[in-house]
């Protein structure tokens, strides 16, 4: 997938990818030395390809990616996110997307849900999936898993579940 | 990979537990005021692939090209105490959206199927999805003003539900009477777990 790569540095892998689409002809690979591949680029259609799809504008703030990076986490809906006890230093967060930092501060705020970090951050629920990826990798958070299916919680915990329902 | 189990012990509270209930039902049965009723409500949006079901056996190069659509979803919080919460998922009452219930209810202590008695058969589908994967669920009758009221042992026999399966009156505007729901739920969930439990030792 061309956009994954492209994608890892949301603010200017694209960017960067376009303005080198005219040194690759000038080398004498035209097809190969462009990072997105394809065919001859017509004026102002530098940023799509064939395989890059309709843009959906969501994605945009991930670098068209849909599915978190490498790591290949599969953050569960209410999974709890809390910030890194040593989150990497103040220059590597200022080069954070807007996005990035929202959710890196309402992490900050409180222990939370990816649920209610989509709903507080006003993203669909996706996209944050995405950016928590990229929090994630960079040591900025950590992620703790739900209770599998196999595993649900022992009876005291059931019954402290129930009497706190009654006490509400 | 920073990557913890809830049931770790480590000193930074990554022991913090998160449950999940949730509630299905067909459109406009009251999931999103039961869900009200009992905790603070919020609009979730999920952005999702209409044609995630072919995911799995397509070429994920061509992913990318697939529809995307909006689906919002309700779904709330109640806190226990510190460290130890219960959401609430309203799931989305259209057929089309079958595929996101695989997601909600993965690891799911248990659902509540909502039903309205004026329009039975809305609510099969849920009993369908639940009974066929396992997942401990009760029927919560929502008893609207001017319909004709039933008893639970009709409504368990209308829908033919399995022996044992929970059918609870209530009204989904009123807070005790959703936390009665809820409380059904936790314990009919942890019946049919000690039961599995035995199942498999025995």
């Amino acid at each position: 997938m061309t956009m994954d790569s492209a994608g890892r540095n949301p603010t200017d892998g694209n960017r960067a990818g376009g303005s080198s689409g005219e040194g690759s002809s000038a080398d004498g690979s035209p097809a190969g030395g462009n990072p997105f591949g394809g065919g001859a680029p017509a004026p102002g259609s530098q940023w799509y390809d064939a395989d890059a799809g309709p843009l959906v504008r969501p994605y945009a703030m991930t670098g068209g990616r849909t599915k978190p990076g490498p790591s290949n986490v599969r953050f569960d809906l209410i999974a709890l996110v809390v910030v890194d006890d040593d989150p990497p230093g103040p220059a590597e967060e200022a080069v954070l997307g807007p996005e990035h930092r929202a959710l890196l501060a309402l992490c900050r705020s409180e222990t939370q849900s990816v649920a209610e970090l989509a709903a507080d951050a006003d993203l669909p629920v996706g996209v944050v999936r995405v950016l928590l990826g990229d929090l994630l990798e960079s040591g900025f958070v950590r992620v703790s898993r739900p209770v599998p299916p196999a595993q649900l919680p022992d009876e005291r915990i059931l019954r402290e579940v129930i009497d706190g329902l009654r006490a509400l | 990979m920073a990557y913890e189990r809830s049931d770790s012990t480590g000193a930074d509270g990554g022991d913090a537990l998160a449950l999940k209930i949730l509630v299905a039902g067909g459109f406009g049965v009251g999931k999103t005021t039961l869900v009200g009723a009992v905790s603070e409500i919020r609009p979730l949006r999920t952005e999702e692939r209409l044609s995630r079901a072919g995911e799995h056996v397509d070429d994920t190069g061509g992913v990318d090209r697939k529809t995307t659509t909006t689906v919002a979803m309700d779904f709330g919080r109640i806190t226990i105490r510190a460290g130890l919460s219960l959401y609430l998922f309203g799931t989305p009452g259209q057929d089309r959206f079958w595929f996101l219930w695989d997601e909600l209810s993965q690891g799911a202590l248990g659902a509540v199927v909502l039903a309205d008695t004026r329009r039975l058969e809305d609510c099969f589908p849920a009993v369908d999805y639940f009974e066929h994967r396992k997942i401990p669920f009760v029927v919560a009758v929502n008893c609207f003003e001017g319909a004709r009221s039933y008893g639970a042992q009709d409504v368990s026999r209308a829908l033919d539900l399995d022996l044992g399966t929970p059918v609870v009156l209530c009204d989904a505007r009123d807070r005790d009477s959703g936390k009665e729901v809820l409380i059904r739920v936790v314990e009919y969930a942890g019946r049919m777990h000690t039961a599995r439990l035995l199942d498999t030792v025995g």
